[in-house]
């Protein structure tokens, strides 16, 4: 199962930081995106486009996750060649993820 | 005390103009705000005051303020926007005109200026933090500008302003100052103000509160996205707001929706810096309590940042782009003989970086993240590169061009773009450096 069935994301950019909140549709699924999309597996998922650990923050009233990923300073949204040079479709890209 | 209706009638500088009439029209609105500056917004602003001095304030002021100056008139909303960007004066001006033209007497516009810190840095006369590492070559930059808070905004609110134009002022500031004016909430009650933060942070990219950047059908709908209804705060004096929009307008308000903006470009929520407090989102709860009426409370806050963060706009290269397709039997081996010819054509000296994509097969997730797929029917080619010179980057889109006649079989649909790249640092310098100024002009 793809996580895309059970959560919803929004991505968000401040220079070379890219956030993305992970969100549960039900509350009774949080728990499972707290035990399964661990900072750690998040950093390997994204693996090529960071430099630094994925941040995780927790909030259970909003049955919500909200990851913090570090890409090099030379990918900032001013600088990168990337065609999306704030980093705003990677949120779908975790939304990939197989839980 | 009664509830203050703010509504967000812009996320930024292109927003649409008409959700922002139907606000005011029909929104019961005390206070309409205008949330218009990205980070680079007013470095390009400052380039275009550089060549006229009475330029430099937001594109679309003009047609927003013509849209709705009669309407906010007519029903006593006040304004406020950094609309002004690298010019407030000149938008106050450009903005009292608009309203003697339209019959529109006895407005008082402010503007509000001291943002800009570029002589100030530039002089070395004061202390400046380097978090994100050391600025670069002073000949470079194009604009600093410190983010004031509400400050400014409280002064002009009491001086009977009925518009408000700024240049750099924190986002969320812009709707923490009527509420603060309003209710007569304390500048050190920081609970007060992080509750009053999280209701301007969820309404200053407008639509996105709304159902905007949201809709993915089947799983995430969305009605009427074309006439996306932008969204209002019922705030009380304790800062609990109700979150709403005009009724039939578009869109869609809901946890969901609410809970997706709360985090929207947020790092560690207990602990967003503005200006005027570190606001706590931690806690925040959202409760619906009718369809598009979600109830916010919940933020907290504590005692504000010692130092404003100054955003600094250099001129660092620039970035040459250049794409074309190819179709049919054979087309991704087309596309990397594409590729290929133009690696070999591209002189790796000229630029400090290069880079090959294939939009439609792994040019956003890219290689790792992109599953592999039959190839797909059509593909197109694109290649990107950032060099010192103008001439090294638009060799790009040349090379590009020059693959209809030089290149593989079925090229079609060159594009080719060179821009300069504006970058920006950020640096912190003490909050007594900084001094407001604010003039006020009469319709």
């Amino acid at each position: 199962m793809l996580l895309h069935e059970i959560a919803h994301a929004r991505t968000g950019d401040k220079g070379n930081i890219v956030t993305i909140s992970l969100i549960a549709y039900r509350s009774e699924d949080f728990k499972l995106l707290e035990e399964r999309v661990t900072a750690k597996r998040v950093t390997a998922h994204f693996e090529s486009f960071i430099d630094a650990p994925v941040e995780r923050y927790s909030l259970p009233q909003l049955a919500a996750l909200n990851f913090v990923l570090h890409r090099p300073l030379s990918n900032s949204v001013t600088r990168s060649l990337a065609l999306d040079a704030h980093g705003k479709c990677l949120g779908f890209a975790l939304l990939a993820l197989e839980l | 005390m009664k509830p203050i209706r703010i509504g967000a009638g812009a996320g930024y500088s292109g927003d649409r103009v008409d959700p922002a009439v139907e606000l005011a029209e029909k929104g019961s609105l005390s206070y309409l705000i205008f949330e218009c500056l990205a980070e680079r917004t007013i470095a390009i602003a400052q380039k275009a005051r550089l060549l006229d001095s009475s330029a430099g304030y937001d594109p679309l002021l003009e047609e927003r303020m013509e849209a709705v100056l009669p309407v906010c008139a007519a029903r006593r909303i006040r304004i406020i926007s950094n609309m002004g960007a690298a010019n407030p004066n000149a938008a106050a001006e450009k903005t009292r005109e608009i309203a003697r033209r339209l019959g529109v007497r006895g407005l008082r516009i402010a503007a509000v200026s001291g943002d800009d810190v570029f002589n100030l840095l530039r002089s070395g006369n004061t202390d400046i933090e380097k978090p994100e590492g050391p600025l670069p070559l002073v000949e470079t930059w194009l604009s600093a500008n410190a983010y004031l808070g509400v400050l400014p905004l409280l002064e002009a609110l009491q001086s009977d302003a009925d518009i408000i134009l700024t240049g750099r002022v924190a986002d969320p500031a812009l709707f923490l100052a009527p509420l603060i004016h309003e209710f007569g909430w304390s500048l050190s009650d920081w609970d007060i103000l992080g509750q009053g933060t999280v209701v301007g942070h969820l309404l200053e990219c407008a639509g996105q509160l709304t159902g905007g950047y949201f809709a993915d059908p089947g799983k995430k709908d969305v009605p009427n996205l074309d006439r996306l209804g932008f969204p209002i705060a019922e705030v009380s004096p304790d800062g609990a707001a109700i979150l709403t929009k005009v009724e039939g307008s578009g869109g869609v308000l809901n946890r969901a929706t609410c809970t997706e903006q709360l985090l929207y470009e947020i790092q560690d929520p207990s602990a967003y810096l503005t200006p005027d407090v570190v606001a706590d989102f931690s806690k925040v709860s959202f409760d619906q309590l009718a369809p598009d009426r979600v109830l916010v409370q919940g933020g907290s806050g504590r005692s504000r940042p010692a130092t404003l963060k100054v955003s600094v706009a250099f001129r660092d290269g620039y970035i040459g782009e250049g794409q074309i397709s190819y179709a049919g039997p054979n087309a991704l081996h087309r596309a990397e003989l594409a590729r290929a010819i133009l690696a070999a054509r591209l002189d790796p000296l000229q630029f400090s970086e290069l880079r090959f994509d294939f939009i439609g097969v792994n040019s956003i997730h890219g290689p790792q993240l992109s599953p592999t797929r039959p190839a797909p029917h059509e593909i197109r080619l694109r290649a990107a590169g950032s060099a010192a010179s103008l001439a090294s980057a638009a060799r790009i889109s040349r090379e590009v061009e020059a693959l209809y006649t030089n290149g593989p079989a079925g090229g079609g649909g060159a594009t080719g773009s060179t821009r300069e790249i504006i970058a920006i640092i950020a640096a912190l310098i003490p909050r007594e450096s900084v001094s407001h100024q604010l003039r006020i002009l009469e319709s």
